[in-house]
């Protein structure tokens, strides 16, 4: 039997943490991915076109969309997870009758839901700025963007557990999240490598959720959007298990 | 049926053996005072409890419901009132109340608790405050009523009166008593030996994860063996014989404070061996054993 007035609880009050700061948790990295393509785009606009017919701002605005989305996932369960450890009102959670899933669901829940704020806010912003062409398939883009939240979004859980202090949560924020998101093809296409670095980039789970979103967004990409669902999926699935087995085992939250 | 039942528990940390074998009940609606040194396993037992730690082995329950297999029941049952000031510095007192409310299941039907709890803890002033505004006895407060935001049958204050003024003591007091003769059972740990004794009916006291004594507090007081006859003398006294000397506890220019065994030392043979040293005795008075006494006694042998 599901606690569903408390996993809504939980969840509502993840989101209403970030609300509460909301200048921090959803304008600041809408300006910062802002920045980032008027910077590129003013650079690179007329030199370079990744697909035919497709200049790089709208090339780029897809990327930026989800690199911002799935940063804010991550950020979102992480640092609520090790503010409330550090402070020690995790407490509160704790002690309530809530199973590990239920605290998986409303922690993830909440990490998606400001990762499509986000990238809702980032991509109404662009549209003042670049031309770009109406989303080729709705369904895709929701599905790439839902799941790429959700992983980064377990990501977080992990991430927010796992740390002791917040000097950790630095260190995998910016040695494993930032690098895999900046190394996905937000800012090229993979096929512009060098083969080591292309073949490399396969095995970057990311590249697949940054391809699907664009694939959505465009209609192009650089591999079948269904292979990258798949790999997407099945990444967001491995993660959710390693998640769920460190909850249920009470890892570093449970003594 | 107890309200905390405790069999057999083992809980390592590494090299530390928190608790060894320990088994205790509280009975239902009673108040139960938990006391031992530091690092006695007071805290983890309480975290087993709660289900903030994870016994090695052995079996506890609260209202009869397993912490581990039917933990929903057994969280539902019981409130935990943590000894650290820790809060959410994000939400006021009233968003976290019913935040708390939530968590248990319970949705827009605490409300109308909510506001009762707020009156009864003398927050209203402070409902929309946020908790960094708080002073720590306020903070206080909303632990506890944090704690009893789901009505459970059983609570748990570690500590409640930690650093805090003698008013906010008093106002705990007077609600923890409440409480009980509301009858919830309450279960105390507590540092200030006067506070338990005051408060409590029950008693336990463990010391490096076992359990050195369980019983009624009266009976804990009076299986303490010692007490002190407290002597106010004519004149400063010579030397004292042997006897006297190896009880003698305090001395002043004119007083002398003898501890006696409760079985092997008449108080007449010890008044006789006084007289005998050419002194009267102006007054005198017999001091029953505090708890404090019995605990560093109980404590200094398990040890």
């Amino acid at each position: 039997m599901i606690n569903w007035v408390g996993l809504y609880t939980l969840f509502a009050k993840e989101v209403w943490r970030f609300l509460k700061v909301v200048t921090q948790t959803v304008l600041t990295p809408a300006v910062t991915a802002l920045l980032y393509l008027l910077v590129f785009r003013t650079v690179l606009e007329d030199h370079v076109e990744v697909y035919p017919g497709v200049g790089y701002g709208a090339f780029l605005v897809p990327g930026l969309v989800v690199m911002t989305m799935i940063q804010n996932a991550f950020a979102n369960s992480s640092s609520s997870l090790i503010q409330s450890k550090m402070n020690g009102n995790l407490v509160f959670v704790l002690v309530a009758p809530l199973s590990s899933l239920e605290f998986f669901l409303a922690f993830v829940g909440a990490a998606i839901l400001r990762g499509l704020l986000v990238g809702v806010v980032v991509w109404a912003v662009a549209l003042a700025l670049v031309d770009l062409p109406p989303v080729h398939s709705v369904a895709w883009l929701l599905a790439f963007s839902v799941l790429g939240s959700a992983m980064l979004g377990v990501l977080g859980v992990i991430a927010g557990i796992w740390a002791d202090k917040y000097d950790q949560l630095a260190a995998f924020q910016n040695f494993l999240i930032l690098p895999l998101s900046f190394l996905s093809g937000v800012f090229y296409s993979i096929h512009d490598l060098p083969p080591f670095w292309e073949r490399l980039s396969l095995f970057n789970p990311f590249f697949y959720m940054i391809d699907g979103v664009r694939h959505g967004f465009l209609g192009v990409s650089d591999v079948d959007p269904v292979l990258a669902l798949a790999i997407t999926a099945g990444s967001t699935l491995a993660v959710s298990a390693l998640c769920l087995a460190l909850l249920a085992k009470g890892y570093k939250i449970r003594h | 049926m107890d309200a905390v039942l405790v069999r057999d528990v083992h809980k390592r940390f590494a090299a530390v053996q928190a608790l060894r074998g320990l088994s205790l009940t509280i009975p239902e609606n009673s108040f139960f005072g938990l006391l031992g040194p530091n690092g006695a396993g007071k805290s983890t037992l309480i975290g087993i409890l709660a289900g903030l730690v994870r016994a090695d082995s052995g079996e506890v329950r609260v209202c009869g419901h397993d912490v581990v297999q039917d933990y929903r029941r057994a969280r539902a049952s019981l409130g935990l009132v943590p000894q650290e000031l820790v809060y959410d510095p994000f939400f006021t007192v009233r968003e976290l109340l019913r935040l708390q409310a939530g968590y248990f299941g319970l949705g827009r039907r605490a409300r109308p608790w909510i506001d009762e709890l707020l009156g009864l803890l003398a927050l209203e002033d402070k409902a929309d405050a946020n908790m960094h505004q708080l002073s720590g006895g306020m903070k206080r407060r909303v632990l506890i009523a944090q704690a009893l935001v789901h009505r459970p049958p059983v609570v748990v204050l570690d500590e409640p009166t930690a650093g805090v003024d003698v008013e906010l003591r008093q106002a705990l007091w007077a609600l923890t008593r409440r409480l009980h003769a509301e009858g919830h059972t309450l279960i105390l740990t507590t540092h200030y030996l006067e506070e338990a004794e005051a408060l409590c009916e029950r008693i336990a006291i463990i010391n490096r994860g076992r359990l050195v004594a369980l019983d009624d507090k009266d009976a804990l007081l009076a299986r303490h063996p010692y007490r002190l006859l407290c002597l106010t003398l004519d004149r400063e006294p010579p030397a004292l014989p042997d006897p006297l000397q190896a009880r003698l506890v305090e001395r002043g220019d004119c007083q002398l404070t003898f501890r006696l065994d409760r079985h092997g030392d008449p108080v007449g043979a010890i008044l006789d061996q006084v007289r005998a040293l050419g002194v009267e005795i102006v007054d005198l008075h017999l001091e029953e054993p505090s708890l404090e006494e019995v605990f560093v006694h109980l404590t200094r042998e398990a040890a």
